[in-house]
Parts: C-alpha cells; structure tokens; sequence
C-alpha cells in the first residue's frame, strides 16, 4: 500500500519538499491577493480565486502524497491536510459570498459569522445550557440508563429478547423525532420536555445494540466461565459485558449525535425564550441568518467535540479491541 | 423422542421462532397502553364525568378510552383516525391522510435518490483522488457527528426567499441527510475487494474503470444497501423536519404541528402512526432489493 502511495510523490522530479513549499507559497500570496481585489471585484477577481483554488488543490495533493517515515509526523499530516481543506473551503466561501455580493440572508461570509459569535457570546452561551447541559444531558443519561438496563435485563429471557429485537431494530428506523409535539405537550415547554423526547430516541439505539453485544462473546469463551463454575453475573461482569462494550460505544456515538438533534427539533414545538432551536426558528424568522450560522456552528462544535469525549473513552475502555490495537 | 407431528413442529417453529415473541411483545405494548391511557386520561375525564353528575368506575375507563382530546389516546381511536383519513376522505382532499403522507413522500424519495446517487459519486470520488481522501473523507466522517438537521429550517426559508419552494427545499434536505451514509457505506465497499482480488484485476490488465464496475461495485453492493436503508430513513425525518418550521399546510409534519397547535393529540398520533408505517415500508423495499440483487449475485439468503 505505501509504496502505491508512494510512487506519485518520486514521479515528480520536483523534490516534495520543494513543490511543498512553493505551492504554500503561491497559496498564501493568492489569497492575500484576492482578498485586496475584492473591492474591485470583476473578472481580475474571478481569475485570481480561481488560481487560489488550484493552488490550494496542488498544495492539499503534494501534502496528501507524502508519506513520512515518522507517525507523529504521519497523525500530523492527517489533521493537517483536512484542516487545510476546510480553511480552503471558509476562504472560497468568503470571496465568493463578497466578490458576487450574495445577499447575507442568503449566505453570510464566515467573518459575519464570526463577528456575529464573538458579539452574542452571552446569548449563544445561554442557548447552549438550555439546550445542551440541561436536556441533551439528563436525556442523554436517563435514556442510555434505561436502554442499558433493559438489555440486561431482558437479556436471562431468550424469549423477551426474540420478541423485543426486532421490535427495537424497527423502532431505531422509524421517524421518533415525531414524538416532539406530544412530550411538549405532557412535559411542558421547559428542558424536561426535550429531555423526554430524548430519551425516547437513544432507548432503542442503545436497547439493540447492548443486546447484540453481550451476545458477542464466542462460545468457546462462554464454556471456559463454565468450567469456572461462574455464576450468571459474574460471567456478564467478567465476560459478556467487556466483550459488548464495542456494541455500546457504537450507540453511545450514535446517541450522542441523534440527542442534540432532538432536543433541538423538539424546540421547533414550543419552548421558552431560550435554546439553541428556538434561537434558530426565532432568528430565522427575523431573516438574521448569520446568527442561525452562529448557533449551527456551536450545535456542530459541540455535536464534534461530545463526540470527540465517546471516542477517547472508548479506546480506553475497548484497548483490547483489533480496531483500536495497532500493529 | 416423542410425537413429531406436523402440529407440534409448527408450535415449535412458532414459538423457537420469531413469530410468538414479537407478538407477545407487540400486545404486551397494547395492554400498557390501554392501562397508560386510562392512567393518563383520568383526572380531565373523571372532572368533566363528576361536572355530568354521578359516575361508575366502569363509566370512567370507558371515558378515558374515547375522550375528544385525549392526553394520551387509546390505540384504537388512533385506528379509527388512521381509518377514517385514509379510507373516508378523498385521497386529493387536505383532510386525507394520504395526501399529506404523499407529499411528504414525494420529497422523501426525490431527496433519496439524489442523495443516493450523490453519495455514490462522491464514494467514486473518494477512491480514486487520495487527495480527496485525505482531505474530504475527515469532514464527511465529521459531519455525520453534526446536528445538521438544525439547519433544516433556514434551507426551507432561504429557498423560499429567493422563489424556490414546494418540493425542492425539502428535497434537498432529504438529501442532504441521506448522503452521508451512503458516502460512507459506499467507500467501506468500493475497498472492500482484498489484495488478491485486485492484484487479479491486474492482471487482467484491466483499466481502473472497468476494476470499479466489475469487481468493486459488485463489491460494495451489500454495503450499499445497508447504507441506503439508514438513509432512507433519515431522508423521510428530514422531509418531515423540513415540513415544521415554514407553517407548511401540506405534509406529515405540517400535520404534526398543527395538531400540537390545535391541541389534537389523535392527529399527531395518526400522523406519526402513518409516518411510521412508510419508514417501516420504505425500509423494507430497499431489503427487497437487497435481497433481489444479492440473489442474482448468486448469494444464498
């Protein structure tokens, strides 16, 4: 594999280093060059925007084609190379949205968008702790709780299990998110209706996949607790459960995205006069979209980031598993 | 052993299988239902029933099973609701139930096969630029961990703004949401061929163009469909979110939000009940094809 990888980068008689840094170079001076266009705008621009790109694709292949010796370098390049799209990404959206002057109801720049979260930090903080720490959290925990604890507890009836499985597997499908106007409607317009409609969407994920993962553990392992004479529960603490934490953590992630979408939804169906989706249905309303950028880019932050935690936890809680151990 | 006849064998069939459980499960359900909605309707009802005169306990329970706006409506005036818009009411009228699951289907399936075809392409994409690997794999892989759906209403209300409305706005977040998996599951199955397999290939000397339609794409087939099962229920929750924030009068989730408006608890049941039945429909159609096209693979189900 790395010497399929490799050959592209000895194809060129440029040493990579070299193109490396000219295309970092030419990258640089073409962005700063289009953005002191930008108030003459017209073809110039276009040309030069264009030449942006393609010096940013040349500098994001060249550093793509690399393969370092090192892995430090190696995780380096691996963060690098998506953050130079991204950046790339946020610079074209900035020239185009001013070069066309796009009306910023239709898509603001992303300065607008940054100006406009360092101006309503306060607002934006406050959404954050409606929606986030008080009903994404205690839904989050409750329903994870509950799903958890069902599955160990269906899981001595093989007959409960037959019968709920495919249930569960239908319901992880089905558009629960609808459930929405009802909690608000039995829980009122407070978090603690946003938490139950959360808790209604990450019991199922969790109910399927802790059942499916304390089934993980092979038979022959199974028979070896036998010849310990292990008890039923202490088989699942020693054995079953170690093995299903894969299964878990796949609907801990899982969760963690599909919370934060309702409890945001679920604001779509009343709420108080704060949260992150109130914020953004209200701001819609008043054609202020780059504070609902705003809101969305700290929904996708810490969307990333909660996700980011469940990541790290499970490599420390599964370093037994082939796809975290390496080599 | 003892008498194998074709009735016990069937009992066994029955119960060793899937059939008993889910069904003993199912009106497990009913039952607490039943028992919920007596629970949960009984202080408003047994208030109005006290307000009427004297009442029996019989009287109450038969009260909370048919209240007008129910806190939690017992299953069968769901049915009846279901019933009644589906089957009593024109399929063109508003107050059908099947106008509105059609326009919200509509935009489900409009949104799914863009999607699809999108996320097929962009996979395609994938495999063949590393550069595009290295640089736009991380972000796809990150944006499934993002709330898109919370960008559903100002993509219907943009659209607007500039003229485009009805279908296309929904659409494209149907799209939008069904990507991604498809993405993802496509990549996972294009490389899914092992080293032997390709190393085969080449020595067909074949041309990457025919390795991706005869070897990888047959391939990644299983992964596909697994994928487009995900997103097409994701495409139909999209349709419906993109249905709430606008005051939409057509659709699911304009049926939704009006029955919380209004307060019409059965509505809102009726409307998730036939929400349910088409992710449930629309799942299965895609294991039919599945099933079809790993059949004619020669794949033993």
């Amino acid at each position: 594999m790395s010497d399929a990888r490799l050959a592209p980068a000895l194809a060129s008689r440029a040493t990579p280093e070299a193109r490396l840094a000219a295309f970092a170079l030419l990258t640089v001076l073409l962005a700063i060059g289009a953005f002191l266009l930008l108030p003459v705008g017209g073809w110039p621009l276009l040309l030069v925007g264009l030449l942006f790109w393609a010096s940013a694709w040349g500098l994001t292949s060249s550093l793509a084609a690399l393969s370092p010796a090192s892995k430090a370098l190696d995780r380096l390049l691996s963060i690098a190379i998506p953050a130079l799209f991204g950046v790339t990404i946020l610079v074209l959206w900035e020239l185009i949205v001013r070069g066309l002057n796009v009306p910023p109801v239709l898509l603001p720049p992303p300065s607008a968008i940054g100006s406009e979260i360092a101006d309503s930090t306060h607002l934006l903080w406050a959404d954050l702790v409606q929606t986030f720490l008080k009903a994404v959290i205690a839904g989050y925990v409750l329903g994870c709780g509950a799903g958890f604890l069902t599955a160990i507890l269906i899981d001595r009836s093989p007959f409960l299990k037959r019968g709920l499985l495919p249930i569960g597997n239908l319901v992880s499908a089905l558009p629960i998110i609808g459930v929405a106007p009802i909690m608000v409607m039995w829980f009122g317009f407070d978090w603690p209706s946003k938490a139950a409609v959360v808790v209604v969407m990450v019991f199922f994920p969790m109910l399927v996949n802790t059942v499916a993962g304390l089934n993980a553990a092979s038979a022959m392992e199974r028979d070896l607790m036998r010849t310990y004479a292990a008890s039923h529960w202490q088989s699942l603490l020693k054995l079953r459960l170690p093995a299903a934490m894969p299964f878990i953590f796949n609907a801990l992630k899982i969760n963690a995205t599909l919370a934060l979408i309702g409890a945001i939804v679920a604001e779509f169906f009343g709420t108080p006069i704060v949260g992150m989706g109130f914020r953004i249905s209200a701001e819609i309303g008043r054609m202020n979209t780059p504070m609902v950028w705003a809101e969305i880019a700290v929904a996708a932050l810490v969307g990333s980031l909660s996700y980011g935690l469940i990541a790290l936890l499970e490599r420390r809680a599964t370093f037994w598993h082939p796809s975290i151990r390496k080599g | 052993m003892g008498y194998t006849g074709p009735l016990r064998r069937l009992t066994r069939r029955l119960v060793g299988g899937r059939t008993v459980p889910v069904l003993t499960v199912c009106l497990a359900i009913v039952l607490v239902w039943y028992l919920a909605a007596i629970g949960l309707n009984w202080q408003t009802e047994t208030q109005k029933l006290a307000r009427a005169g004297d009442y029996t306990v019989t009287e109450a329970i038969a009260a909370t099973w048919s209240a007008q706006r129910p806190v939690l409506p017992a299953p069968h005036q769901i049915v009846a609701e279901v019933w009644k818009t589906v089957f009593d009411v024109r399929p063109t009228s508003p107050r059908s139930l099947l106008f509105h699951a059609w326009v919200t289907l509509s935009s489900t399936l409009l949104g799914f096969v863009i999607g699809s075809a999108l996320g097929i392409l962009i996979a395609v994409g994938i495999l063949h630029s590393r550069t595009l690997d290295k640089s736009l794999m991380p972000w796809i892989i990150t944006s499934q961990t993002i709330p898109i759906l919370a960008i559903a209403p100002m993509i219907i209300v943009v659209l607007n703004s500039i003229g485009v409305s009805g279908l296309l706005p929904k659409a494209f977040i149907s799209t939008y949401l069904s990507f991604f998996p498809v993405t993802v599951g496509m990549v996972k199955g294009l490389r899914s061929p092992d080293r032997m397999l390709t190393d085969l290939m080449h020595t067909y000397s074949a041309t990457p163009f025919q390795t991706l339609l005869k070897l990888r794409f047959p391939a990644s087939l299983p992964f596909l469909f697994t994928s487009m099962k995900v997103a097409v229920a994701a495409s139909l929750v999209g349709a419906i979110v993109g249905e709430l924030p606008t005051g939409a009068v057509a659709g699911l989730g304009a049926r939704l939000l009006a029955g919380s408006y209004y307060g019409q608890t059965v509505q809102i049941w009726s409307a998730l009940v036939m929400a349910s039945v088409m992710a449930g429909v629309l799942v299965w159609l895609v294991g039919l094809a599945e099933q079809a096209a790993l059949k004619r693979q020669g794949a033993r189900s």
